[in-house]
């Protein structure tokens, strides 16, 4: 067998080979990465886990008509034969498929400045397994240390993921990025009177040195767990719903989900007749924003080549814009807002790059202390969110608030409204974004909600 | 009469990737340089290819290709794992390198032996589904969209798929196991959107299994699979809200046998329980269900979507009892969870992909039929919610808390079945559910072979299976106080 292909030479060999087997249009993408992984449990190594993964995407394109027919097809076996045996496979299988009038590359904008976002730091690549077991440890032991009702533990993780993303087209684009990401997690179990409950607290960087202290992270997840000891069930009721920046970012990701091009020209988003309108209280500010420095869900270009950029979603509570990739956007008849989002192995689809609601006045303790009685959502659980309705129901836990005071813990329960109703009832926005992910939220408040319980 | 799956495998990966015993020696010997107690080599190579169609046509196909090979160590508790996309000698050896470092032992060689196979051949096919051609497949969407449509004019939008898997695995383990499998799966998805004046509403059913793609192809399968696409999303029109709170909750036979997967099934699974994190540790031999309640997982269902003729630690599946007669009686165990609990392997270690380490997993999961009349069981209920069908469910498995959202229900009034309701999700407890069972059917259905189930961030496909059952007392979350 021949060495695999690398880099832009299996994207540019790729390229060629679809192009001569019939594809008017075409692109590729290569994604690379390393990962290690560990995991601590009762001051033991509990699982080491190394990897190199790589994998090749093509998408062939054959025009017909004013559209194209495509298919999309990835292999992680890089010899050049194989990659050679895909993109004839790929031109073959759009042959078999209907003409899309929507379908095709960009018209052109490719991106022609790459700004360095700080997505990875070289410093990060001399960093030993030793340093992740290091870190889980001490985030382990932090957690256990914290308070003899911690008794046990689904254990606490390190880790990271370093690789790069290099993207090609027929349009002659051809432009690569590298990223990193490193986390570090704890997960620690409180008893009491022989109920157990269980909590978690993560810290997520493209750098290392910008995680939070691991001990820190074990004492936070500790003390997540130790305050819902001793949870009881309530009376069914409506009342104030206030949700910690960790979950609130859940509604937002429901939020990103229905603004996507995708969801919206298929009809199945409940926005889709709103551009324009007012969906959200006056409060509530969303942006979506590619190019933030050292953001989770940067990148200079997307995974079309067009320029990432800086979207106003919502402002002031009216929905101002989509996030469309070209695709989306040719059938709403409307321009790509640099948001197609791509793996190796499927077609460009429109999605959030780093999406948050912008924070307001008051951290979670004053809005907390601002609420005569309501519940505090500590944890969402379940997939109870229909985005062609809006209808949100899911499983939560908290601390019930009884004249600003969140002393009580509370389990069992759902919370039901619909997302166009609760983005419209937000009247509290905190000033405490806290990014976890891509998607990010402060503490939000939900002036009344269905709460189920007894 | 075909060859059994593992020689298949074998000869599959021989040809393929140059792989001879004194290479699985090789490293599996590199792998056992230190003391330990286990080594395993996970050989994989998948095919999986798509179409899909939405707007009335069939506007992208895709294939891909996943190999590779995972190398694990197993020291104790603790495992090392390496994976490598390239299926090399080298690579072998350097995963196997990477995956001892676990283990601080002095050296001390195990011997390797190499023997094995499986007893099952639970889904042979003739073809895999991913070699029918494409423009079958095309073909197929193609009709579904304008059956769909031809159904209602209020039906707005069809987006159909047809996903085929073709999965080739080889497990080699120092204690001697070598043994393959060709597995085949195969799903067709249908889902609808429906509108009628300002009011959008969604209906999706779908199929699928280890079986003959010609099966799912047939018009007697996939046209009463549209049918209920559409008659749901037509049912969730006029659907009312959900009320909220305590109520008698009956569910229908099949799919909401997802509650067993969510309530019990994950806690039983032996990881959980060896690190006493399940809300069910330590209650082997406790009631935990009513009288009347059995509870099974069997990998060995012919054709299902959760069977394995081996699971990925080369273990034959079988068919466990976890709860007999409401009392709790087993748990599902892969090979380190078993060794360390002092227990037996049942065939339940799963793993996605060779990316992956295995865990316990569940494969089919259900509950025995009763002998309640299902019609007795709903009017048994004077003011309740029957629920036939559901979207997802979660749980906390250390303080048992599940919840799953309903994607077609009911009220009960005086007995009978009344208004549609949506967005009803039910919570509740694990250990507590399946005590406030108090009448089950005799119509254990299971599921139309369409389940996926994630654990640590690890997708397998299972099946669950459930009778008509009525559950005292339990938490629907809605929005009607």
């Amino acid at each position: 067998m021949s060495a695999p292909l690398e880099g832009r030479e299996a994207v540019a060999r790729a390229l060629e080979r679809v192009r001569a087997a019939g594809a008017d249009q075409a692109d590729a993408l290569l994604v690379e990465g390393d990962s290690v992984e560990v995991r601590v449990r009762d001051d033991e190594i509990d699982v080491v886990k190394q990897a190199r993964e790589r994998v090749l995407g093509i998408r062939a394109l054959v025009r017909e008509g004013p559209g194209f027919r495509s298919a999309v097809t990835s292999t992680s076996d890089l010899a050049p034969e194989a990659v050679e045996r895909m993109a004839d496979e790929t031109a073959a299988l759009a042959r078999a498929t209907a003409a899309d009038p929507a379908a095709g590359l960009p018209e052109g904008g490719f991106a022609d400045d790459l700004p360095d976002l700080a997505l990875i730091d070289p410093d990060d690549a001399g960093l030993s397994v030793e340093a992740r077991i290091d870190a889980a440890r001490r985030a382990e032991t932090a957690a256990r240390a914290a308070d003899p009702r911690i008794t046990n533990s689904q254990g606490a993780e390190a880790g990271s993921e370093a690789g790069r993303r290099v993207y090609g087209n027929s349009e002659g684009f051809i432009a690569e990025y590298a990223t990193a990401s490193h986390g570090v997690s704890a997960q620690p179990i409180a008893s009491q009177n022989g109920s157990m409950q269980v909590d978690y607290w993560t810290s997520v960087a493209r750098r290392w040195a910008d995680l939070e202290d691991p001990a820190a992270v074990g004492r936070t997840a500790a003390a997540r767990a130790l305050r819902r000891l001793g949870g009881r069930r309530i009376a069914t009721t409506r009342a104030a719903v206030v949700f910690e920046p960790s979950v609130a970012r859940s509604l937002l990701a429901h939020l990103a989900a229905c603004v996507g091009g995708g969801a919206v020209y298929r009809g199945a988003s409940f926005l889709a007749e709103r551009m324009g309108e007012e969906i959200a209280s006056p409060k509530v500010n969303v942006i979506d924003d590619g190019r933030l420095p050292r953001g989770l869900g940067s990148k200079p270009f997307d995974g079309e080549g067009l320029p990432t950029r800086r979207n106003q979603v919502v402002e002031g509570g009216r929905l101002a814009t989509w996030l469309l990739d070209s695709y989306s956007a040719r059938k709403l008849g409307l321009a790509s807002t640099g948001n197609a989002a791509r793996g190796a192995g499927s077609a460009p689809g429109a999605g959030p790059t780093n999406f948050w609601i912008e924070p307001g006045a008051g951290t979670l303790d004053e809005i907390v202390a601002d609420t005569p009685r309501g519940l505090l959502v500590t944890s969402l659980f379940g997939h109870g969110f229909n985005p062609v309705t809006g209808d949100f129901s899911r499983g939560a836990a908290g601390l019930w608030i009884e004249n600003g005071r969140p002393d009580r813990p509370v389990e069992e329960l759902t919370i039901a409204g619909n997302l166009l109703d609760m983005l419209k009832a937000i009247d509290a926005v905190g000033s405490d974004l806290l990014w976890q992910g891509r998607v990010a939220a402060p503490t939000l408040r939900i002036a009344e909600m269905t709460i189920a319980g007894e | 009469m075909s060859a059994q799956p593992t020689d298949t495998s074998l000869a599959f990966f021989r040809e393929r990737f140059d792989l001879d015993d004194a290479r699985l020696h090789g490293a599996l010997g590199t792998a056992l340089e230190r003391r330990v107690d286990h080594a395993d080599l996970f050989f994989e190579y998948t095919t999986q290819d798509a179409v899909s169609l939405e707007d009335g046509i069939v506007k992208s196909g895709d294939r891909h290709i996943e190999q590779g090979v995972g190398v694990r160590v197993v020291d104790g508790a603790r495992q090392g794992y390496a994976h490598s996309d390239e299926i090399t000698v080298d690579s072998l050896q350097l995963a196997a390198r990477t995956a001892r470092a676990i283990s601080e032992g002095a050296g001390g060689k195990t011997a390797v032996s190499v023997c094995g196979g499986s007893r099952h051949d639970l889904y042979p096919v003739e073809q895999a589904p991913t070699e029918l051609p494409v423009g079958d497949k095309v073909a197929l969407l193609s009709e579904i969209d304008a059956f769909a449509r031809s159904l209602d004019p209020r039906i707005q939008q069809v987006m159909a798929s047809l996903v085929c898997v073709h999965k080739h695995v080889l497990v080699a383990a120092a204690d001697g196991v070598l043994v393959g499998d060709v597995q085949p799966l195969a799903r067709l998805n249908v889902q609808v959107i429906a509108a009628d004046g300002g009011r959008r509403e969604v209906g999706y059913e779908g199929a699928g299994g280890r079986f003959e793609l010609t099966r799912l192809l047939d018009p007697e399968a996939w046209k009463p699979q549209v049918r209920e696409a559409v008659r749901v999303a037509l049912l969730n029109l006029e659907a009312e809200p959900c009320p909220a709170g305590t109520m008698d909750v009956v569910l229908g036979p099949g799919w909401p046998g997802v509650l067993l997967h969510e309530a019990v099934g994950h806690g039983l699974e032996g990881d959980f329980n060896r690190k006493g994190t399940s809300a069910f540790a330590d209650k082997l031999g406790q009631r935990v269900a009513s009288e009347g309640v059995t509870v099974i997982d069997d990998g060995t269902l012919p054709g299902r979507r959760g069977s394995l003729n081996v699971d990925d630690e080369g273990t034959p599946t079988r068919r466990t009892t976890l709860i007999e007669n409401g009392i709790l009686v087993g748990y599902l165990q892969d090979r380190l969870n078993a060794r360390l609990m002092g227990m037996a392997p049942t065939g339940n270690g799963r793993r996605e992909s060779y990316a992956h380490l295995p865990m316990p997993r569940m494969t089919n999961t259900f509950m025995l039929s009763g002998e309640d009349d299902p019609e007795d069981v709903i009017r048994s209920v004077d003011r309740g919610l029957y629920a036939v069908s559901f979207g997802g469910g979660q749980v906390d498995i250390t303080s048992g808390k599940f919840v799953f959202s309903a994607t077609e229900a009911y009220k009960i009034e005086g007995g009978r079945i009344g208004a549609p309701v949506k967005g009803a999700s039910l919570i509740g407890n694990g250990p507590d559910v399946l005590t406030r069972v108090s009448r089950i059917g005799s119509d254990l259905e299971l599921d139309h072979g369409v389940g996926t189930c994630g654990k640590d961030g690890q997708q397998v496909p299972v099946g669950v299976g459930l009778p008509t059952i009525r559950l005292d007392q339990v938490t629907v979350g809605g929005t009607e106080g």
